[in-house]
Order: C-alpha cells, then sequence, then structure tokens
C-alpha cells in the first residue's frame, strides 16, 4: 500500500476515546439482540451487506487455497522465495518498529514533559511527515543518494515515513497521564529515571502497542518506498507476479502468507497490549503536569528534534524544491491539471460511498451496540489493515472470473476503495453520531416532530462534521493510495500517485516532482488536524 | 519533640505569590490539618514538604535535616516523606499487591508478609491484593495508597484533601480509620483540606492559611473559640459578630453586658458561636431581646432568624434545639453562655 495516511484513523482509535463518547455508548450497553435486530432489519441488513463485502478478501484466499488444492498450497508457499521475502519482512519489522519506538518515545516525552526550547513547534513538526506519502519521502532519499538499497536503508526510510504514528498516541498518553502518579512514585523513594521506566514507561503501552501495530501493518502493505530501494516484500513480490501473469496462482498464495501476517500482527499486538485499564483512577481533576527541566541538557536536547526534523522534512522538501527549479514552467503541463481534477472526482466518488457505506454500522454500533452489532463492526475494521495489494488481488480474480464486464472499471476501483478506507469513514462517523444522543432525538419527536423530521433536523445536522471528516479523510487517502489503483485502474486512469510513480519509473524525477508537491499539499492540512484532534482528546 | 519546622517559606508562581512567609512547627506524632479556601496556598505548602518543588525563600528542616534553603533542596525521592493524594494515584498498571509493594525494595526480607500486614493495617481484605485500582471503589483506592505510603515506614505522612472526592458517610468512616491507623503506627501527619470540620475534627493543631499567608494556628478548641479575626471566624464556622464596648472584663452590646477577657478597653467588635445564645420566651422590653423573623426546621436543630429590637443590627442566625423552638412573630431574649470573643482590633468594623 502507497498510501503514508492510510491507518491515521486507527492511530487515532488507538487512543481511549472522549469521555462522553464512552458514557453514551455504556448508557446503551447490551439491549435484546432480537429487540434490536427485529426494530431495525433494514439497517442491520445494510450493515451485514458491508460486513459480507469486506469478509471478500479473506474469503478469497480461503476459497483459492482450496480450489488448488493442498499440493499446489505446499508447492506455491514452502519454497525459497517465500522463505527469503518472510525473512526479509520479519528483519524490516524487527528493525523499523523498536527504532521507531525509541525515537518516538524520546521525542514525546522531550516536546511534552520537558521545558525543550520551542516544544510546541517540535511537537507540530513531529506530525507533519505524515502529509508526505511514504513513496514521496523515498524518492526523496534515493534522488540524495541513488545507491541506497537493501534492509538499513529500508528500515531507515520506513522509520522516517512511519514515526508519527507512534508520536501522536504517545505524545497524547503522556499529555494525559496524571502527574499525581509520578509524584507518588518519586515520594516512594525512586529517583527520575526509575520513576521514568516503573511509573511512565508503562503506562504508555496501550499507546505503544497500538502505534507499533499500525507501523506494522503499514511495513506489510507499503509498495512504492520498497520498490525504489530495491527491497523485496511481499507486496513488491505480488505486484511483480501479478503484472506478469494476473490471477497467478502464484500471486494469491503469496496473497494469502501476507494476509497471515497481517492477522498475526493483529493477534499480537493485542496479546501483548492485554484488556487492561490503564486510565486515570479516581475522581477529581488532573492537575496539568509540571514540565521537567532539562537544565544544562537542554540545548543538547534539541540535537533529536532538530535531526528528525531535517530527515523528515528537509530532505523531502529540499528536494522536491531542488526539481520543481530545475523543472522549470516545463513540468507543469495542462496533463497535470486533468491528473489532480481526476483525482479529486475518484477521491470525492470513493469518499461519498465509503462514508455510505459505513453509515449503517457506524449508527447501529452507537445506537444498539450489542454482540452481534460488534462482530459486524470488528469486520469493518479488519479490512482496512489488509494491504491495498490483497484487497486489490481478489477483486481482480474476482471480476475476471464472474463478472468479466466490471474488470478494470470504475465501479471496481471505487469498491476497493470503500473496502480499503471503510475503517476511516467508521471513525468520523461514529464520533458524531456518539454526539447526537437518541435523547435529543426524542426531544425533537415529543416537540413535535415527525421521526424523520427529528432525524433529519436533528441528528444529522449534528453529525454533519463527522460526514465531513469521513468523507476528507478518505477522499486523502484515495489521494495517497498506489497499489490498488495500479492495479485495478480502467485504461489511461490516472490519479496524482499513479502518474508520480509512472513518471518515477522512468527516473524522470524532475516531471514527477509537481505531483508529489501536489499529493503533500493536499494532505497537509488534514494531518494538521490529526495533530489538533490528538491534542483535544487529551483536553488541552 | 519538634519533627518538621518550616520557616518564612515563599513560593510565587510568576506574578502570582503563592506562599508568603508561612513559619509552621510540627511535633512528632502529632496530626496537624491545614485548612484554606481554595486557592489559599495548601497544596503549595504540601507539595514543597514533600520535596516535588523548591520554595523561593524560607527553610524546611525535617528530623533534624535541612531539606530545603530557599531554591536549593533535597528531591522527593530522597526525603522519606509519604504522601496521599487526592484520588490515591495508585499506578493504574499494577495490581494492588504491587502497589504495595512499589516501595518497598524488591528482595527484601519478608516483602510478601509485609505486603499483607500493610493491607491488614488499613483493613481491607487479602483477596484485594489481586485486583487492579480500577477495580476499587474510591474509598478502597484512598486505602491502598495510604498503605502503599505506609510501606516505606515513613516519620511523616502529608493527606492531601484524601476524603474529598468520597460521599459524605463514607467520608466520615475514612477520617476515623485514617487517623486511626496513622496514630497506632504513630506517624506524624499533616492533612491538607478546606473542609474545616474536618479539618477540627482530626487534628491536633490546625494552622489556617488565607491567600498565601499563615493566620492562625493552635488547637481546633483555640481557634474555633478565639478566631483572631472575622475571616476566620467565619471561615471556621458560623457566628454572631457585634459591635460592642469594652471595659474592664465586660463588653456592652446589643445583647447587654457580656463577659470578655479583661485585656481590651473601648470599642471592640465581639464574637460568638450561635450555640452560646439560648433564646427563651420573654414578653418584657430591654436589651437583649428580639422578635422571631422566620424558623426553619431541619431535624435535630432549628435556625431562627432574630430581629434585635431597638438597634439597626442586621437579623441573627440562631441555631437552637428542635424540641421546643419559638414561632415567627414570637418575643424572645437572647442569653448568653460563657463569655465572647474579641476580635483583633485591626480587622474590627
Amino acid at each position: 500500500m502507497g498510501t503514508s495516511l492510510r491507518h491515521d484513523d486507527g492511530s487515532l482509535a488507538s487512543l481511549p476515546p472522549a469521555d462522553g463518547i464512552v458514557a453514551t455508548t455504556m448508557l446503551r450497553r447490551a439491549p435484546r439482540l432480537p429487540y434490536a435486530l427485529a426494530r431495525h432489519p433494514l439497517v442491520h441488513l445494510a450493515a451485514a451487506l458491508v460486513a459480507l463485502a469486506s469478509l471478500l478478501p479473506l474469503g478469497f484466499v480461503v476459497a483459492t487455497t482450496w480450489e488448488v488444492g493442498w499440493e499446489t498450497v505446499r508447492e506455491l508457499v514452502f519454497r525459497p522465495r517465500v522463505g527469503e521475502l518472510l525473512v526479509n519482512t520479519v528483519l524490516l519489522e524487527a528493525t523499523s518498529v523498536p527504532i521507531a519506538i525509541v525515537v518516538a518515545v524520546a521525542l514525546a516525552w522531550l516536546t511534552e514533559r520537558t521545558d525543550l526550547p520551542f516544544a510546541r513547534l517540535w511537537s507540530w513538526l513531529a506530525v507533519a511527515p505524515l502529509a508526505v506519502p511514504a513513496f514521496v519521502h523515498s524518492y526523496a532519499w534515493i534522488s540524495l543518494a541513488p545507491g541506497m538499497r537493501g534492509l538499513w536503508s529500508a528500515t531507515f526510510v520506513s522509520v522516517i515515513a512511519y514515526f508519527p504514528f507512534l508520536y501522536l498516541p504517545v505524545a497524547a498518553t503522556l499529555r494525559r497521564l496524571d502527574p499525581a502518579i509520578e509524584d507518588a512514585a518519586a515520594s516512594l523513594g525512586l529517583g527520575p529515571w526509575r520513576v521514568f521506566f516503573r511509573a511512565i514507561l508503562p503506562q504508555l503501552r496501550i499507546a505503544i502497542c497500538g502505534g507499533s501495530l499500525l507501523i506494522g501493518l503499514h511495513l506489510l502493505s507499503e509498495y512504492g518506498l520498497y520498490v525504489m530501494i530495491r527491497f523485496d516484500t511481499f507486496a513488491t513480490a505480488i505486484v511483480d507476479q501479478f503484472q506478469s501473469a494476473y490471477n497467478s496462482p502464484a500471486a494469491n498464495m503469496l496473497g494469502g502468507v501476507l494476509i497471515a501476517c497481517c492477522l498475526l500482527l493483529i493477534g499480537l499486538e493485542a496479546l501483548l497490549r492485554g484488556g487492561e485499564r490503564y486510565a486515570r483512577v479516581g475522581a477529581g481533576s488532573a492537575r496539568p503536569a509540571a514540565r521537567r527541566a532539562l537544565g544544562q541538557w537542554r540545548l543538547p536536547a534539541l540535537i533529536l528534534p532538530v535531526v528528525m526534523a531535517a530527515l523528515t522534512l528537509g530532505v523531502p522538501l529540499w528536494t522536491l524544491a531542488r526539481w520543481i527549479v530545475l523543472g522549470g514552467t516545463a513540468i507543469w503541463p495542462a496533463e497535470v491539471l486533468v491528473t489532480l481534477l481526476q483525482t479529486m472526482a475518484l477521491a470525492l466518488a470513493g469518499g461519498a460511498l465509503a462514508t455510505l457505506a459505513a453509515a449503517p454500522m457506524a449508527w447501529l454500533s452507537v445506537r444498539v451496540p450489542g454482540r452481534i452489532q460488534r462482530v459486524l463492526e470488528a469486520c469493518h475494521y479488519y479490512v482496512g489493515s489488509l494491504p491495498g495489494v490483497v484487497v486489490a488481488l481478489a477483486l481482480v480474480s474476482l471480476t475476471v472470473q464472474y463478472f468479466l464486464p466490471l474488470y478494470q472499471t470504475y465501479a471496481t476501483l471505487l469498491v476497493a476503495y470503500v473496502l480499503l478506507f471503510l475503517p476511516r469513514a467508521m471513525v468520523g462517523l461514529h464520533a458524531s453520531i456518539a454526539q447526537a444522543p437518541v435523547e435529543l432525538e426524542r426531544a425533537a419527536q415529543a416537540l413535535g416532530r415527525t421521526p424523520a423530521q427529528a432525524v433529519r433536523q436533528v441528528t444529522l445536522r449534528l453529525a454533519a462534521p463527522g460526514v465531513a471528516a469521513s468523507l476528507a479523510l478518505v477522499a486523502l487517502g484515495i489521494t495517497n493510495e498506489l497499489t490498488a489503483t495500479l492495479m485495478l485502474a480502467p485504461n489511461g486512469v490516472e490519479t496524482l500517485s499513479t502518474r508520480f510513480w509512472s513518471l518515477t519509473s522512468e527516473i524522470d524525477y524532475v516531471a514527477a516532482a509537481p505531483y508529489a508537491v501536489m499529493m503533500v499539499a493536499l494532505s497537509l492540512p488534514l494531518t494538521l488536524l490529526l495533530h489538533a484532534q490528538s491534542t483535544r482528546v487529551a483536553g488541552q | 519533640m519538634t519533627l518538621l519546622t518550616i520557616d518564612g517559606l515563599g513560593k510565587s508562581y510568576g506574578q502570582v505569590t503563592a506562599l508568603d512567609d508561612v513559619s509552621l512547627r510540627v511535633e512528632a506524632g502529632r496530626r496537624t490539618a491545614v485548612v484554606g479556601p481554595s486557592g489559599s496556598g495548601k497544596t503549595t505548602l504540601l507539595r514543597l514538604i514533600a520535596g516535588f518543588e523548591a520554595p523561593d525563600r524560607g527553610r524546611i528542616e525535617f528530623d533534624g535535616v535541612l531539606m530545603a534553603d530557599g531554591p536549593a533542596h533535597v528531591p522527593a525521592h530522597r526525603r522519606g516523606i509519604g504522601i496521599v493524594a487526592q484520588d490515591g494515584a495508585l499506578f493504574p498498571h499494577l495490581s494492588v499487591a504491587e502497589n504495595i509493594g512499589f516501595g518497598i525494595p524488591r528482595g527484601t526480607p519478608d516483602r510478601e508478609r509485609q505486603i499483607a500486614e500493610l493491607l491488614d493495617m488499613v483493613e481491607l481484605d487479602r483477596p484485594m491484593l489481586e485486583r487492579r485500582p480500577h477495580q476499587l471503589s474510591g474509598g478502597q483506592q484512598q486505602r491502598v495508597a495510604l498503605a502503599r505510603a505506609l510501606g516505606r515506614k515513613p516519620r511523616l505522612i502529608l493527606l492531601d484533601e484524601p476524603f474529598s472526592a468520597l460521599d459524605t458517610g463514607l467520608r466520615e468512616n475514612m477520617r476515623k480509620a485514617v487517623a486511626r491507623v496513622l496514630q497506632a503506627a504513630g506517624i506524624t501527619t499533616i492533612l491538607v483540606t478546606h473542609d474545616q470540620t474536618e479539618a477540627l475534627s482530626f487534628a491536633d493543631q490546625v494552622a489556617v492559611l488565607r491567600g498565601g499567608r499563615l493566620v492562625q494556628a493552635g488547637t481546633p478548641r483555640a481557634l474555633y473559640l478565639q478566631p483572631r479575626d472575622r475571616e476566620t471566624a467565619l471561615f471556621l464556622g458560623d457566628a454572631v459578630l457585634l459591635p460592642a464596648l469594652a471595659r474592664d472584663g465586660h463588653a456592652d452590646c446589643a445583647l447587654g453586658s457580656v463577659p470578655i477577657r479583661p485585656d481590651r478597653q473601648g470599642r471592640v467588635e465581639l464574637m460568638l458561636r450561635p450555640e452560646q445564645i439560648r433564646l427563651v420566651h420573654e414578653e418584657t422590653d430591654g436589651a437583649g431581646i428580639g422578635r422571631v423573623i422566620d424558623v426553619e426546621f431541619g431535624g435535630a436543630v432549628c435556625t431562627v432568624t432574630v430581629a434585635l429590637e431597638g438597634t439597626s443590627l442586621p437579623l441573627l442566625t440562631i441555631k437552637t434545639s428542635s424540641l421546643a423552638p419559638p414561632g415567627p412573630g414570637d418575643r424572645v431574649r437572647l442569653d448568653i453562655d460563657g463569655s465572647a470573643h474579641v476580635l483583633d482590633a485591626a480587622e474590627a468594623a
């Protein structure tokens, strides 16, 4: 998957939701299921259909495995090539994730809990790299150092492109930690370092687990980044296979292994996170945390944020600026505008469809939460963690085998977008529907509105900002999406990312620059919004 | 023996002076309550004693050792002073047993037994050890926090409004339980609270803070009956304030002649606690006669509002037994038990 922002919804979802939302959900916990089903049959049906569709990729892998038989599976899966890819993947995860954790925790600690000069500025700059798609990061680095190859280069660029996914939740948690806990640890005889390791770090566990999972999944699904620095992963291998012969059992089996890796990561995270509640215990309001004085370390501590900002923002911006200046006006043909419009049209259509598809489930999970509803909701969320390459593969095979007229049409492409970005659409909708409690609807009815009028005049009105947020999040994801678009787009249809990709594949780095600039420019406002939102979740 | 000596302590946050020249002595084994309205600087005082922050001016001496002298100070983890925060501040990632054992170094012989004994001490059941903080009620969290602080065997424990988050009934229970535990362990205690009833009933010594200054310190009884000024008098309970003319151990006021301490002369302001005033049916005229304006039934006590006749004084509110209260419109005589207290001249109207 070639989008750096794809899972930002997840990173927010890994933060505990705001208190009010929890409270409203709790109030309506567990009505009797058959009753809930009977009262809203159409909404349940719609949600079930979407959930069923989101099971397509997994079902496809299971079905093909079944179809080709155990012998072929063994032949295709247990071979040196797969072993190689597996080793690469494990090494990539094992190097990138720990380094990202150390960098993110150190940076979050400095910006949130110390008197680091310009802490607010560094905090914004730590999140801003999310506005640069991962494959643009590697484009920038390969322009700067054309010799970058292999595992350590892959690790380096991965950390740079993805560490904000850890920084965001860790910083938000640090901001919200009750300082009384640190005082308590100090009064029990612990020095500053031991306070950090015994009282603060353990409380960051959920944030670190959530952020790491997000990064882990991105490493599995990223395609463009690794192609540029010639590092083979399952995603790159699948696309290679696909380009030589689509609907090949070899590609499908690789897809199966990739899905298994994803599920493994999700399971691992659930295991490490545990079922614990780390929220603040007790009533009363927390005192705002005091920042620790760094003393003589105040200036040396600046090295980390400065270096990170230079690596994550300085290099891409400088490279882009250099290509743009070098290219002059020649690299801005009318085609750029056409691609931009085409991308925006696709992005808005996909955003609207995904929001529409997510609406029934979002409504159900707020208004009538229960066991069946939770299972349906899990389907909505799991599909977003699948690599774009697997979703595309499943859709290609399905259309080629059963609905050939749909192959390489807008319809298939939009379905892929809906599946990939369903969780993003859910997050915004869920939050805003939760802000329109059913009591308000009832109040409107008691004041003489019909049920339909009440929904329209109260619930929809209150949910509107969430709908807009969902739409924008999905649209941004589509703008930066690479792999699925490459595999599914109708002939001649190009988005900013695929156009950028084909130009860089021809080593025309200069002509590719305007597309990268436009992707960054479109992503920037949303990234900043994300930062602001995580600050607000923390109540500041 | 004096365990804690605070001398001329001052602390400012930017333009705001949180503490100004506060001096206080705390005797070993005693319970002191620091009481004041919110914003009076009492939490700042506590944080300075605990060592979470350094004072700008002044000294803190604990157990004969200098802890802070201006900005130079011993950090909290080297002081050995226990603290129980407002909501317990239990570590949410640790079980009750791990919380209590947090300050007891690993590998200490009998660590498990110590933890269990601490749990017994705060009157919690053993099965509680495996629970997580969020599975406990507010009162239980407070008890665990107390056990955790006791685990370090501190000579001084600071209680930072530990009862204010609890329900009224539970609050009184907890207050008594905590007092019992600390008394048994012989640990000196400083309680910070904004609740004057809590301060008066918990402590041997009460210190009143206002606007960052220590207004008065003394036994609860002395503070209640002989507050230095009008604000302190009203902060610690209901009071009837009357202008009077003092001479030779008596003061003439609207209620007649009242005994006072003999060292004051001239125009003074008297303070009486409402429970010192008894209402007696009386149909004659004269000094100390009033008309009942309103009677509010309140269970054990009735609140009676009385207008004194022949004066322009504000209405008096007096609490009286509800067994035989007067009715509105009745004329009553106001008798005074004991002597009146004369407030400081500087504050008198």
